[in-house]
Order: C-alpha cells, then sequence, then structure tokens
C-alpha cells in the first residue's frame, strides 16, 4: 500500500510545495505514488523520484489537461482506490484545497490541512496545524482509517535521494457532471515567482507612498530573487495587484527571509507573515508595531535604506 | 433568486490568543466575536444580488446559542431569516454535513460563504458541502456577476486569476473585493430583533478530525536593530547568522 501526493505541474514544472508533499508521504508511509495531470517536462520525473515516489501516476487525457476540481477529486479518488492508499498529502493550494475537501467526502477520509510537521504515530496518528492565521497550533487527532494531509509550505524539505520514479499512464473514468465550471479564461503572471511558493519576500506598504516607487522593491526582490508582496491597504487602492495582498485576509507566506518595507505590522497583517522563520523590518517609525515581531530591523527612511541594501547584497555576490 | 448565507462566528482579528483548562480549550476572556471577515463579504454580496435580482437571504450559522448576537447582526445588514443548527461546529465534515442538509430542504439558487472561517483557517467547508450535494463550488472568489441563471466569477490562483462561468445552483466561498462589508444602520438594527431565527437541531453525524491539545508559537526574540549606515553588517548578519540569503 502506497500514499498517494497529488504533485501540481506548473508550466510541466512540478511545484516546490507538490515535492515537500511527495517527500512528508514518503517520510509517513515509505511507498508513495505521485499523481500528476497535464504535460510534464523533461526531467521533472526525475525531481518526483528523489523526492521520494516511486511511481507516477500521469494523466494526459485532453479533457484534463487545464486544472478542474470536480474532476481532479474523482480521478485522484479513483487512485487511491486503485493504489489501495490509506493516505493522500498535497500541498495548500487553489487547486490542492479544494480538490482535498471533495476527496475527503467521496472516500471518507479524516482531513487535517495548514499541517506543518510529520504526524505523531505514537498514540493514534496526530498532526500539528496552523490556526487562528499562525497565532496558534492545535494538535489534531485523524481517526478513521483514510487520512488526507493538507501540507502549509515548509512543513517538511523536499528530500534529494529517494530514488526512481517510473511512470504509469493513468486513464481516470470522466463524469459529464464534473465538468459544470467552464474556465474561460485565466490570467496568470509568468516568469514571477510566485507569492505562495517563495522562499524570499519582499513586501512593500502603505509608506511607500504610491505605485511609482515600487521599483526599489522590485529590484531589492531580483537581486536576492524574491518575490513581491504588499499590505492590504496597497492592494485596495491598487498599487499592486490583489494576488500580492499579504495578511489575515490575504495570502499567507511563510518563506525563510521576509522583508517588509513601510509597513506598520497591524496584527492582521503579521497574521499572514509569522511563521516566516526570518523578518526583516524596515520603517522609519521606531515604535512600528511590526519590530515587535521582527528578527532583524533597519529604523529609517526606505527610500534610502531599500537602494543601499540592493547595493550592498549586490556587492557582497560579487 | 434565495440565497443562503453561511457564517461563522468567530473572535476579532485583533484578539489575543490563549486558551485555558490545560490548553485544551480556546480562551473566550475578553474576546469580541464578530462574523468571520470573508463570511461578511459574502453576506455584503447577497445584499447587492438581492437588490439588483430580487428574492431573499437566509443566514445559517452552526453554532450554540453565544452565537445569535452575531446572527442577529448578519440580519441587521440585510438577511431576511436565519436558522441556527444547535451544535457546535466541531470539525470542518461536521459543520458542512449540517449545511448541506439545510440547503437540501431550502432549495436555494446560490449559497455562499466566506473562503475560509479565522479560526480553523481550514477552507473546506464549501468543497465538502458542494460534494455533499453534488454541486460545483468555487472558491476563492473575487467577482460574482448574475445573468439569468448563469453566474460570471472570477477566483483567484496562485499569481493571477480565473474566469468562469457555471449555472445556479452552486456554492462559492468569498473573498475581497467582491464587495464592500456593509455596516448595519438603525432601521437595520431595530429591524433584525423582529426577523425570524429559527433553531434546528443537529443530523448526529460524526466528526473524524478532532483537537486534542493547543498550542501557542513560542515567544519571540527581541528585534536586533542594524544602523542604517551599516548595512553591509545587515547583509552579513542575514547570510552567516541566521543564513536565509
Ligand atoms: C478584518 C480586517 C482584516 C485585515 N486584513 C489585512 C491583511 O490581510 N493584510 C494587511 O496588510 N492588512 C489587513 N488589514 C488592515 C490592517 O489593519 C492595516 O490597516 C494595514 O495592514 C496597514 O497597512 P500598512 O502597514 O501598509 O499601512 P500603515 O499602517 O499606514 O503603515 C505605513 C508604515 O509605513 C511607515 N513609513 C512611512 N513612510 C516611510 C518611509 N519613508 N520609510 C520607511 N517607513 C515609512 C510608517 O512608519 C508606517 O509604519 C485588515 C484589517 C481588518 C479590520
Amino acid at each position: 500500500m502506497a500514499a498517494l501526493a497529488f504533485v501540481e505541474l506548473e508550466e510541466g514544472q512540478a511545484k516546490k510545495s507538490s515535492l515537500e508533499a511527495v517527500s512528508y508521504a514518503s517520510e509517513v508511509e515509505g511507498s508513495v505514488t505521485a499523481i500528476s495531470f497535464g504535460q510534464m517536462a523533461d526531467g521533472e520525473l526525475d525531481k518526483i523520484g528523489a523526492a521520494g515516489a516511486s511511481k507516477v501516476l500521469h494523466v494526459t487525457d485532453e479533457k484534463l489537461a487545464t486544472p478542474n476540481i470536480m474532476a481532479y477529486a474523482s480521478a485522484i479518488s479513483e487512485a487511491m482506490n486503485k493504489e489501495g492508499s490509506n493516505l493522500l498529502v498535497l500541498a495548500k493550494s487553489s487547486l490542492g484545497d479544494p480538490v482535498a475537501a471533495r476527496v475527503a467526502i467521496k472516500t471518507n477520509a479524516a482531513m487535517a490541512t495548514n499541517v506543518t510537521e510529520l504526524p505523531d504515530t505514537s498514540d493514534g496518528f496526530k498532526v500539528k496545524c496552523s490556526i487562528y492565521t499562525g497565532k496558534a497550533f492545535a494538535i489534531t487527532r485523524l481517526s478513521s482509517e483514510k487520512k488526507i494531509l493538507g501540507l502549509k509550505k515548509n512543513a517538511i524539505s523536499i528530500k534529494e535521494d529517494g530514488g526512481t520514479a517510473e511512470v504509469e499512464a493513468f486513464s481516470p473514468a470522466t463524469d459529464d457532471g464534473d465538468f459544470k465550471v467552464q474556465v474561460t479564461n485565466r490570467e496568470k503572471a509568468t516568469g514571477e515567482i510566485l507569492l505562495p511558493e517563495a522562499d524570499l519576500v519582499v513586501s512593500g506598504g502603505r509608506g511607500l507612498k504610491g505605485p511609482e516607487n515600487w521599483g526599489m522593491i522590485e529590484e531589492l526582490a531580483k537581486a536576492i530573487g524574491a518575490a513581491t508582496g504588499c499590505s492590504k491597504p496597497v492592494s485596495d487602492m491598487e498599487w499592486r495587484p490583489h494576488h500580492e495582498h499579504v495578511g489575515q485576509t490575504g495570502v499567507k507566506v511563510s518563506p525563510s527571509l521576509y522583508i517588509a518595507v513601510g509597513i506598520s505590522g497591524a496584527i492582521q497583517h503579521l497574521a499572514g507573515v509569522n511563521s516566516s522563520k526570518c523578518i526583516l523590518v524596515i520603517n522609519k517609525d521606531e515604535e512600528a508595531p511590526f519590530f515587535k515581531a521582527a528578527d532583524y530591523g533597519v529604523v529609517g527612511d526606505a527610500f534610502e535604506i531599500v537602494p543601499k541594501l540592493t547595493e550592498a547584497i549586490k556587492a557582497q555576490q560579487g | 433568486m434565495k440565497i443562503l448565507v453561511c457564517i461563522t462566528h468567530v473572535p476579532d482579528t485583533t484578539s489575543k490568543i490563549s486558551f485555558t483548562d490545560g490548553n485544551t480549550k480556546f480562551d473566550k476572556t475578553g474576546v469580541q466575536y464578530i462574523i468571520g471577515p470573508y463570511d461578511d463579504y459574502a453576506l455584503a454580496r447577497a445584499v447587492e444580488l438581492k437588490e439588483q435580482h430580487g428574492g431573499s437571504i437566509t443566514v445559517l450559522n452552526v453554532g450554540e446559542a453565544e452565537t445569535e448576537p452575531t446572527i442577529r447582526k448578519a440580519l441587521a445588514i440585510g438577511a431576511d431569516e436565519a436558522i441556527r443548527v444547535n451544535a457546535f461546529p466541531s470539525d470542518a465534515f461536521f459543520v458542512a454535513k449540517q449545511i448541506a442538509s439545510v440547503a437540501k430542504e431550502g432549495a436555494y439558487d446560490l449559497i455562499l460563504m466566506g473562503r475560509e472561517s479565522i479560526d480553523f483557517n481550514g477552507g473546506q467547508v464549501h468543497s465538502m458541502v458542494g460534494e455533499l450535494m453534488g454541486l460545483p463550488s468555487v472558491s476563492p472568489v473575487m467577482v460574482l456577476d448574475i445573468e439569468g441563471s448563469t453566474a460570471k466569477i472570477q477566483r483567484e490562483i496562485e499569481g493571477g486569476k480565473e474566469f468562469m462561468e457555471l449555472d445556479m445552483p452552486f456554492i462559492a466561498g468569498c473573498q475581497e473585493p467582491i464587495a464592500e462589508w456593509k455596516i448595519p444602520n438603525m432601521r437595520g438594527i431595530m429591524s433584525a430583533r423582529s426577523k425570524p431565527l429559527q433553531v434546528v437541531d443537529p443530523t448526529d453525524d460524526g466528526v473524524q478530525a478532532d483537537v486534542e491539545v493547543f498550542e501557542l508559537p513560542p515567544a519571540k526574540e527581541a528585534v536586533k536593530l542594524v544602523d542604517p549606515e551599516n548595512l553591509d553588517e545587515l547583509v552579513n548578519l542575514l547570510k552567516n547568522e541566521a543564513k536565509v540569503l
């Protein structure tokens, strides 16, 4: 019996968070089968194998090439049955979350989401879940035989020595009822580092005064290979697109480094960043609440500090 | 158009989170409860859709008697009637079953709720209700317009959005900027008192995910301030102390 891991492909490439799901499943259950939909780029199979899967069920049906929540849920439930899997692991995402919830109902599985570390199996099966938007954790017992875990980013590091995976073509049954939602268009930033996946994030707030001042944020981000984010008022005023809005009512990030520039650190903003490994705050007001949540801080004018910091980073990169 | 709006009763976003009874219960001392912010967006959009297309709004909460002031607030904002399923909302599966069972009775055209609750942040209930009812569910929805029996929707995805069309009925998990939060006015507050609030018993379905104990994150150490004139030192710290660059 193998655990099943759902591996999302983004322009043919396995998402990093999905590889974390593969490695997590392999730590828990040993044997892992991955399932992926659509075109897979060269070399991805090796990565999925190295992360811990011994097999990839690859769905190439044209109808399923673009994400379809209901149809993917049906296919994944079928795959769980076929593989005899009692455990499904996936990364939290706009696709993974709804698919997982539907599979939970279809397979009568217990589900936990925002899982932050490996389970405790010393007495039953218990997982640690982030709750209250990162302000607390719930140690949650899953009692059903079948279990589904939605992982928060960085719940585990990706293995690189798992092994090799073989591909098995998989053609799940499709049901017309699963095609009631018609996706007419998809607008997606290309070439950018996606915020929820990013390991480094540079975020700007109202302190930056206007959208015309984002150049220095983008340059700093580019210098270190970071994604860009912002506070809620910034996206409300449409200085930045909504998908960059970080916080309680926006994207929750958990990068290794979060750099906050001209953001006061309101509790609702902190809720989205408090699982970052390290936080650097740049703010001209030494009383800004964000400094209480920060590891490093620079008190001063962002318009002077940010370009200088970018220079200092570039200089040390040689 | 018959709209069902499902709301959560949750601690205000500024609440200090702490626990009692050996970390097994949420400490409600001094905590102010609100309609979940995402649910509040769903309700606001429902009020706008009713203004445009006519119909009625039923608000539904799975919760114990203490949630009634929150339900009354939803009535003050513009819902016509309310249903409370008298049970503690123990897990997503349990709540979804209660909602599906109420929704099947009511034959709603549209079932709206927030993308997630802000206490457990599960974001599973809308999809589970959809699956239980054999209906599509879409989340997180940023734009929702109705034309005839068809909905035009924009859903947020990582780094962008998806445009979709589907026929009613369906379930939507909402978020900004679908509508602006509505603040109840005096007339709304007065009329909310006399609007019907029906209390129903839960269907006796079990719980699958059971919280045994809560934990708080470890306290953060004090911030290390670096002189703005010495940013090389900052880069050095990020590289060699924090090891994040
Ligand atoms: C229910 C609810 C949900 C919310 N959800 C979110 C959320 O998800 N995300 C979110 O971000 N907010 C959220 N908010 C809003 C939140 O309360 C704050 O209003 C918001 O985060 C403030 O954004 P800001 O820090 O960019 O702006 P401000 O609070 O205006 O802070 C600007 C900061 O910039 C600094 N500054 C100004 N000029 C400079 C300069 N030249 N150099 C350096 N620093 C400078 C100032 O000292 C100040 O600290 C929510 C609010 C509510 C009620």
